[in-house]
């Protein structure tokens, strides 16, 4: 658990300080695989009804839709601001 | 007992490290390879807590998926798009790096002291289960476990999940298609 809470930390870490919208996705992604890690810890107790390992796997298959999506909006919005650094992509409107 | 424990630390080092070096690496490519080890390591650590079958869906599904749909998607995109991060060291994500440690190192700090906190004074389920002997062991086959309760126990959200995944591909596949010339 505290490998998971500080792998959690890195991955705040990482979304808060990069410019580069593609590592702030890898942020998430740590920070998503630090949650899995602590269900699976505890599914380990689980034994009647797996629930931690269940879910688990709807995590993992959740976060990776999510990365699908997430990086076909973010070449989309290169290919309209030329940049991919979050702090220059100020207007929402076309 | 003490080469497990080796191990055990080994993987958790290893994803420790290569997951500060991923974000704190300059280069794109270098920190999504680096990426990969963290999540290798991530497995090993699961096979660790006695989710086999957990562990092989993680490196399917992000080593063999998500990374290299991350890696196509800036190979293929224009050469700029690695060039112009290099510059501009003002503009972080509304907030400068010192900030953002401040913020990351309280919020570890928080979650490691429950952590530590955690291991004398575990949940009441844990400790029954653990008393009555329902708790995995080494010998156990999880892979029959799981799919039996995924179809009985857990079918709703398994089919809802399904249904995120297809909007989830749509989605994707609308929002990158080419615009058809006026």
């Amino acid at each position: 658990m505290v490998l998971s809470a500080a792998l959690f930390s890195i991955g705040l870490y990482g979304v808060l300080s990069r410019r580069n919208a593609v590592l702030i996705l890898a942020g998430i992604e740590l920070m998503i695989n630090a949650a899995i890690l602590n269900l699976v810890a505890f599914g380990k107790f689980d034994k009647v009804h797996d629930a931690g390992q269940v879910f688990a796997l709807f995590a993992i298959v959740l976060a990776a839709a999510a990365v699908a999506v997430a990086l076909a909006i973010i070449l989309q919005v290169y290919k309209y601001y030329k940049t991919i650094n979050p702090e220059d992509i100020r207007q929402l409107k076309d | 007992m003490t080469a497990e424990l080796l191990i055990f630390y080994v993987l958790a080092a290893s994803a420790l490290v290569s997951a500060l070096l991923v974000v704190s690496m300059k280069n794109l490519a270098r920190a999504l390879f680096l990426l990969f080890v963290t999540l290798f390591s991530v497995a090993g650590l699961f096979i660790f807590c006695l989710a086999d079958f957990i562990a092989l869906t993680q490196i399917m599904v992000y080593v063999g998926g998500v990374l290299v749909l991350m890696l196509f998607a800036f190979m293929l995109s224009n050469k700029e798009l690695l060039n112009d991060l290099q510059k501009g060291l003002t503009g972080f994500f509304a907030l400068p790096r010192w900030q953002a440690l401040i913020i990351t190192a309280g919020m570890g700090f928080i979650l490691i002291h429950m952590a530590i906190n955690m291991g004398s004074n575990l949940p009441k389920w844990v400790t029954e289960a653990a008393r009555e002997g329902k708790i995995f062991t080494p010998t156990d086959h999880t892979e029959k476990h799981i799919g039996l309760q995924l179809m009985t126990r857990y079918l709703l959200p398994f089919e809802l999940i399904s249904l995120v995944l297809l909007m989830a591909l749509m989605g994707a596949a609308h929002l990158t298609r080419k615009e058809p010339k006026p």
